[in-house]
């Protein structure tokens, strides 16, 4: 097989066996790497009794997967997979930094990680070693302190055992904060400080299985592809492509957005989604240009990429001196900023430098923030409620600190680390309040800062609605289903893995191109389109559906857009535009149609029978009304 | 990138930890790339036993002869900045030869106008040992540089 190293590692942290382990070539070709591979590696291990397993418990099993194009592609990715605590489905939920590569040229092209391990401890993998590591002394420390030590540990180990190597370069790791640790469903698997996993919640998985991190280092080279000279053709002609990138320009990353789509699209989330439109040019990239960045390219942190669209952060000055992060990149300023009523770049920095360090998915993070604020603004939640906090729009030390209740889980902060949906039905049982209007998720994960009301961003009507991965605007149910956006599409980049970015202003052909050129398989679109993404798909619809213990998703009632999108925008050039909901109704029968689900959204017999997923068929029939 | 580059153009493989220049980001934000600054007095070519060094008359580069190289390590050990490395799997010491005067990984990094390496000529007025540094060290100045006081807490 060409473009993979050739074994997946096997962990049981409760036995702390290893073991190595590979899939057939029908098996990859078809489920590729990544997302893919994911749902197939968990529909074949646990779909059976999908609905009774906790995935904040042992039974769960958290994948890491790489794909065949990881290394190749420019931009490489990991994918963290297993039963999301937010969505209790599957989510492929993808991360850059160095660990992908550094795996791969260790040997592996994923782990398998299950079981739960008795005390705190990492894995370190170099070459084909693989250690179960204590980690009592990492507990309970930040991403930083955690990266420093993983660092530091790593380089000891590796000139411990080869002194006449000369300098070992870092190992690569992914790791957890306190918020992942305390089993918080809007943790993230954190990587160099300030690139996260976020969708899914996978960090509160790595938590309940008391894994602070895995460590790679890999000496040996990228695996054998199957036309090296095509690929490596194709991977300049992509870079100059993203050279071109017109929608992740290099200059400003998705930085500009942080005003731009408040300003001019009118969808980005304003003080909880109350409105999507704000005009304040104090949030303009000129001033975070001006202000806090300090390093215009940061390519290193993804493998092979010419984009580079992050940028450091940090204010020289003022009271949040010292705060790191990138960009913030557009989601963060989003939901870490103008969800909040935050409208200053340094504040900005600040927020989303502690959610970090603390291991937080910054759009879940910001999202329950920003609930907690409309509730507080509401006057349903009261300061008593907030342990002390006046929690009002715009005041960053008062979120800062309702920040590290919830890495803490501490007081009101317990209920908000449940996420926004599940924290939405306690706090309406607490307060005999229908507060579940407010929560503007989807399927329990919150959605990406990308408003659907004013139609003038690229999300349409059923995007969320009918997304496998819920509110994950990184993954779109799209009309036309071999759009770019579409998550069809988006199902071979996550499974390849490699960053969705890096495929702007680069056509489907070359994509294609590369993929033959690496893995010698002719898949193509009309394969992929007809057969490959839909079983991958249907699987993870499967298993969405399915969910459990703790809630299920009925499609038709929760194949629908949160309340919020329902109501009018309240301001800006598109005032009184929102989303009507005989339109939704219209499309989302149509979206069922064109990906093979019947009429309530369950992917039908004949289809599943069609691509072999006869156990899933049969599991679906409990479901089937 | 510019591992890529190198390691395609020695190896004819992507083989990160076989290019002769090796980006280390021992904190987040503060790449380092580590290859060979070239010391007016070659202290690696004259540390070594087996005469395996030798400088290039057209580059001023170090050649490293593969078969005469045992591998001994002596040549990290007198660098000022610890910069040759052992092949990952082959018993000889890596060191830049700036491709026989074209070397790869500028080209890649001007190309994606990074611009973070760049070709000058050599003069003998500059002292381009000052460059053969170890990682922590260049990483160090650079964090703080780049992020302040807070800087030395990092690495």
């Amino acid at each position: 097989m060409r473009g993979y190293a050739g074994k997946f590692l096997e962990i049981d942290l409760y036995t702390e066996k290893m073991k190595d382990i590979t899939f057939d070539e029908h098996i990859l070709r078809q489920y590729i790497g990544g997302r893919g591979l994911a749902a197939k590696i968990l529909w074949d291990r646990l779909g059976e009794r999908w609905e009774t397993i906790d995935p904040l418990g042992p039974e769960n099993i958290l994948v890491i997967l790489t794909g065949p194009l990881t290394g190749f592609f420019p931009g490489s990715r990991i994918c963290v997979s297993g039963k999301s605590p937010l969505t209790n489905g599957i989510v492929g939920s993808t991360v850059g930094g160095g660990f992908s590569v550094e795996l791969k040229c260790a040997g592996y092209d994923g782990l398998v990680i299950a079981g739960k391990a008795a005390k705190p401890v990492y894995i370190l993998i170099t070459d084909s070693r693989a250690e179960i590591k204590d980690a009592s002394h990492l507990w309970g420390k930040d991403g930083k302190e955690t990266l420093k030590i993983l660092t530091k540990e790593g380089r000891e180990e590796l000139e411990k055992r080869a002194p006449q190597h000369g300098e070992w370069k870092e190992p690569g790791a992914l790791y957890i904060g306190p918020a992942g640790e305390n089993r918080n469903r809007v943790a993230a698997v954190n990587a160099y400080w300030m690139h996260g996993a976020g969708y899914g919640g996978y960090g509160g998985v790595m938590g309940s299985k008391n894994l602070k991190a895995v460590v790679a280092k890999g000496t040996g080279p990228l695996p054998e592809v199957a036309d090296l000279e095509k690929t490596l053709m194709l991977m300049d002609k992509i870079s100059q492509g993203n050279m071109k990138n017109t929608v992740v320009t290099r200059q400003w990353g998705t930085g500009s957005a942080g005003y731009d789509v408040g300003a001019r699209t009118s969808s980005e989330p304003v003080r909880n989604w109350q409105e999507e439109w704000h005009d304040e040019k104090s949030f303009g990239v000129d001033k975070f240009e001006e202000r806090v960045w300090i390093k215009r390219y940061w390519s290193a942190s993804d493998f092979g990429c010419a984009t580079a669209c992050l940028k450091l952060a940090t204010p020289k000055t003022g009271p949040f001196k010292g705060a790191i992060t990138d960009n913030p990149d557009y989601e963060n300023q989003a939901y870490v900023g103008t969800n909040l009523g935050v409208f200053s770049p340094e504040e900005n920095v600040y927020l989303m430098a502690l959610m970090d360090e603390l291991g937080f998915c910054g759009i879940q993070g910001g999202n329950v923030l920003g609930f907690a604020a409309e509730l507080y603004q509401r006057g349903i939640l009261t300061k008593e409620d907030l342990g002390g906090i006046e929690l009002k729009w715009g005041d960053a030390k008062a979120f800062a600190a309702l920040i590290r209740k919830m890495a803490a889980r501490e007081g009101i902060g317990n209920i908000l680390a449940e996420g926004t949906y599940r924290a939405a039905l306690k706090i309406r049982d607490l307060k005999n309040v229908d507060v579940l209007q407010y929560a503007v998720v989807e399927k329990g994960m919150a959605i990406g800062a990308h408003g659907i009301r004013s139609r003038q961003d690229y999300p349409k009507n059923i995007s969320y609605a009918c997304s496998v991965q819920g509110g994950d605007h990184t993954s779109i149910a799209h009309p036309i289903l071999t759009h770019e956006n579409s998550e069809l599409r988006i199902i071979l980049h996550d499974s390849g893995v490699y960053c969705w970015f890096n495929t702007f202003d680069v056509s489907e052909e070359l994509v294609w191109d590369i993929f033959e050129a690496v893995t010698g398989w002719k898949v193509g679109s009309e394969e992929w389109y007809a057969s490959t993404a839909r079983g991958i798909l249907h699987i993870q619809r499967a298993a969405l559906l399915i969910g459990g213990p703790d809630l299920r998703w009925d499609p038709r009632v929760h194949d629908d857009n949160p309340p919020r999108f329902y109501e009018p925008l309240p301001s800006g050039p598109y005032t009184g535009k929102t989303v009507n909901k005989a339109g939704v109704e219209k499309a989302k029968k149509e979206y069922y149609e064109g990906v093979g689900w019947d009429e309530n959204g369950i992917p039908k017999p004949e289809e599943l029978k069609r691509l072999g997923l006869e156990g899933v068929d049969r599991k679906l029939k409990e479901l089937r009304f | 990138m510019c591992e890529i580059a190198c390691s395609l153009f020695h190896e004819k493989k992507i083989w990160p930890e076989a290019s002769r220049i090796r980006v280390f980001m021992l904190v987040p934000g503060a790449e380092i790339p580590h290859f060979c600054a070239q010391c007016h007095d070659y202290p690696c070519v004259e540390s070594c036993p087996e005469n395996a060094l030798t400088i290039s008359k057209e580059t001023e580069a170090v050649l490293v002869d593969k078969e005469k190289c045992t591998g001994c390590g002596l040549c990290i050990k007198v660098c000022p900045g610890r910069i040759p490395h052992l092949h990952p799997t082959e018993n000889y010491i890596l060191i830049c030869d700036l491709c026989g005067g074209d070397p790869k990984c500028v080209k890649v990094c001007t190309e994606a106008q990074f611009g973070a390496l760049w070709i000058v000529n050599k003069q003998e007025t500059y002292s381009y040992k000052l460059y053969a540094k170890r990682p922590e060290e260049t990483t160090r100045n650079l964090v703080i540089n780049l992020y302040g006081e807070k800087g030395k807490e990092l690495i």
